[in-house]
């Protein structure tokens, strides 16, 4: 049995998660990608904003900054920035990062700042008691939506993609190992780096939305979540409602920290 | 190889003299976004920067700006921001997160008119209650502010120092004239500069708590990377950096994140005292109305009124004590401010009635004048 203790800080447990959410899926593929990848713990910096998802930085035994609605991405900009020997994985809700935070991401997407953003998208604010999100489907309910949502959702990958990211991958907390393979090759990636990871919410989400059981939430994960390679295959009429997993961008590009270190290169040589 | 402008006399804008004041005191992370009349720091930097190994990042928004100052000195840089009213306002939640966790940073406000857009290249000082006040909840504050571009220089310096020293955020604020004014500078040799640098622990990393405060008031955050794994919270924590329910630890945080200030207030607090000794009446000013203010003191000792003039260089904490101290044996006080009045209000505070406090506001963009102050001094008398 893989031994997680290592990585936790057990004095924190019982976690806050609601049983049946998703998010203790993504810490636990989290911890076996960096054991995987034989990174130090003091190398590492988990960065999260607030929401159900970002209170995953107090329970990963790193050095951890958990800190304001939307930001986290902004806070992580510096600490990388300052230090790149460090390894910045940004944890994020998808209200977290793509509304309030909406700027930081894609301006990081464009920077390309080696960075790694997990996102845990659950189509809905779920600490705050399901208010409508970004991602929220057209028609589902939240409580701001109580008649049902009248806009258009966001791609949260696509977006990161459009912006310039070097990286971007969608997973699910269902097909836990291979979260792990794309939170693995994320972190491996020198540059910006997504992966967007559909965490259910059943609490806030699944109740309002006649899915209350978290068994209904993950069957719905594991019927709806199609590899690429298989989705390219299928036709546009059995696409319709699936949702595309795997690897969606992995393209080589100039890194911002490693361009400004030439750049100072640049002006010593000059002297 | 010794700086290119070190221990040379220039002439220099207060915007750029604050850029190299940060320099001379270590800082080496700079993140912005361009306002007037701020944006010669940022391009200072951008240019300066690179030759001494400092990282310069112009962000998004002002708010990523401050995130990013918190996220690098995390790792142990000195960091800094600079804006102006506008982008001052859209800094204070982070503002607030750096004092609740207690990261040392500085945040430089070159002040235009307001409220809003307001007068972008005209001077004001309508944010010395925003300074105060501006990041929600209670806790202490430290800000600074300077009259010339030597000033900036040495003041930028000081915010760096405290900043360190007390750990949290030091603003400094500084005004459009000061900012765009070209004076002469003289810089000191990097290595005569007084420079604090934050403690780090003396204990093991098994031993070590964040936030225990060895010497009472202020902790010792390690930086990030060095071996000491902890976590960094704007939620109230306990001495772990764990967020916490405990009622007690809540008010014990949020009392020492004031406390700390008032307990340090003598060594924080600077005031510069022109002809008070046998003041009839005391100016009260700072930035740079304190420099039309020196020029009244003058003119009214030349026509026989005896004027003295308390400059305060850092406006919060607030000189209270000082100020109490000279309201017995004084006719009364005047306040001259590139405002409504909002360091009068203190100025009345501390007074506690027993004397009367004139004010003197101006807010159409121009400076007030020695004459202005001079006419104000003679309608008391
Ligand atoms: C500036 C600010 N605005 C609003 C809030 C309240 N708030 C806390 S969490 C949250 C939403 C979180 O949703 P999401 O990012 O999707 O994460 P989840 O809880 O669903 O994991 C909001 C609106 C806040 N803390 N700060
Ligand atoms: S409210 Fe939703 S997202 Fe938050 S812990 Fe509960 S199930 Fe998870």
């Amino acid at each position: 049995m893989f031994d997680y203790l290592t990585y936790v800080r057990e004095g924190n447990f019982p976690h806050i998660w609601c049983s049946g959410c998703g998010h203790g899926i993504v810490l636990k593929s989290f911890i076996r990608a960096i054991d995987k990848l034989g990174i130090h713990r003091d190398e590492a910096v988990m960065v999260s904003g607030i929401g159900c998802s970002s209170r995953t930085a107090g329970y990963v035994d790193i050095n951890t900054l958990h800190t304001t609605h939307g930001r986290a991405i902004a806070f992580a900009t510096g600490v990388k920035f300052a230090n790149p020997k460090l390894h910045v994985i940004v944890v994020t809700g998808d209200g977290d990062a793509t509304a309030i935070g909406g700027n930081h991401y894609i301006h990081a997407a464009r920077r390309n700042i080696d960075l790694t953003v997990l996102i845990y998208n659950n189509y809905i604010y779920g600490m705050t008691g399901g208010q409508v999100s970004p991602t929220t489907p057209r028609g589902a309910r939240a409580s701001t939506s109580p008649f049902g949502n009248i806009e258009p959702p966001f791609n949260i990958s696509g977006l990161a993609s459009a912006a310039g990211a070097s990286f971007v991958a969608r997973g699910d907390v269902y097909h836990a190992q291979k979260l792990e393979k794309l939170i693995t090759q994320a972190i491996q990636k020198k540059g910006f780096s997504v992966v967007e990871v559909l965490s259910p919410c059943p609490t806030a989400y699944g109740r309002r939305n006649r899915m209350a059981s978290p068994v209904t939430l993950m069957e719905w994960l594991r019927d709806n979540c199609i590899p690429v390679k298989k989705y390219e295959k299928m036709s546009e009429e059995e696409r319709s409602g699936k949702i595309r997993t795997g690897v969606l961008i992995d393209i080589e590009k100039p890194e911002f920290t490693e361009e400004y270190r030439k750049l100072v290169d640049s002006m010593q040589v000059r002297g | 190889m010794p700086d290119r402008y070190a221990g040379r006399t220039m002439m220099m804008q207060g915007n750029q003299a604050c850029a190299e004041g940060a320099m001379a005191a270590g800082c080496r992370f700079f993140a912005g976004y361009p306002i007037t009349p701020s944006s010669e720091i940022a391009e200072w930097l951008a240019l300066r920067f690179p030759e001494v190994g400092g990282k310069f990042i112009q962000m998004e928004d002002e708010i990523g700006a401050m995130g990013a100052v918190i996220g690098a000195s995390l790792t142990g840089v000195k960091a800094m921001t600079a804006t102006s009213g506008p982008g001052f306002s859209l800094k204070q939640e982070n503002i607030g997160y750096a004092a609740m966790a207690e990261v040392p940073c500085v945040v430089v406000d070159v002040q235009r008119g307001g409220p809003s857009t307001g007068m972008p290249t005209l001077p004001s000082q309508m944010d010395v209650q925003q300074a105060r006040w501006g990041a929600h909840g209670d806790h202490g504050v430290i800000a600074l502010t300077a009259s010339s571009a030597q000033e900036t220089f040495e003041q930028t310096i000081r915010a760096f120092n405290l900043a360190e020293t007390y750990m949290m955020p030091v603003l400094l604020l500084l005004d459009e004239i000061v900012g765009h004014t070209t004076e002469r500078i003289v810089i000191p040799d990097w290595d005569t500069v007084e420079r604090i640098d934050r403690k780090q622990p003396e204990v093991p990393p098994d031993e070590y708590l964040p936030y225990r405060c060895p010497e009472g008031l202020i902790p010792v955050l390690a930086n990030f990377g060095t071996g000491y794994r902890y976590n960094i919270t704007g939620l109230c924590h306990n001495e772990t950096g764990f967020p916490t329910n405990n009622k007690q630890e809540n008010e014990s945080l949020v009392i020492r994140l004031t406390e700390k200030i008032v307990a340090h207030r003598n060594e924080i607090i600077r005031l510069k005292r022109m002809m008070l000794d046998d003041a009839d009446i005391v100016i009260f000013a700072y930035g740079t109305v304190a420099r039309s203010a020196r020029q009244a003191v003058m003119e009214c000792r030349e026509q026989g009124i005896k004027a003295g003039l308390l400059e305060a260089t850092v406006l919060w904490p607030f000189p209270t004590e000082e100020v109490y101290a000279l309201a017995g044996s004084v006719n009364a006080f005047v306040v001259p401010e590139l405002n409504l009045g909002q360091m009068a209000r203190e100025v009345e505070l501390a007074v506690r009635c027993a004397a009367p406090v004139h004010r003197l506001n101006r807010v159409d963009g121009d400076p007030i004048t020695p004459l202005q102050i001079l006419d104000a001094v003679k309608e008391v008398v």
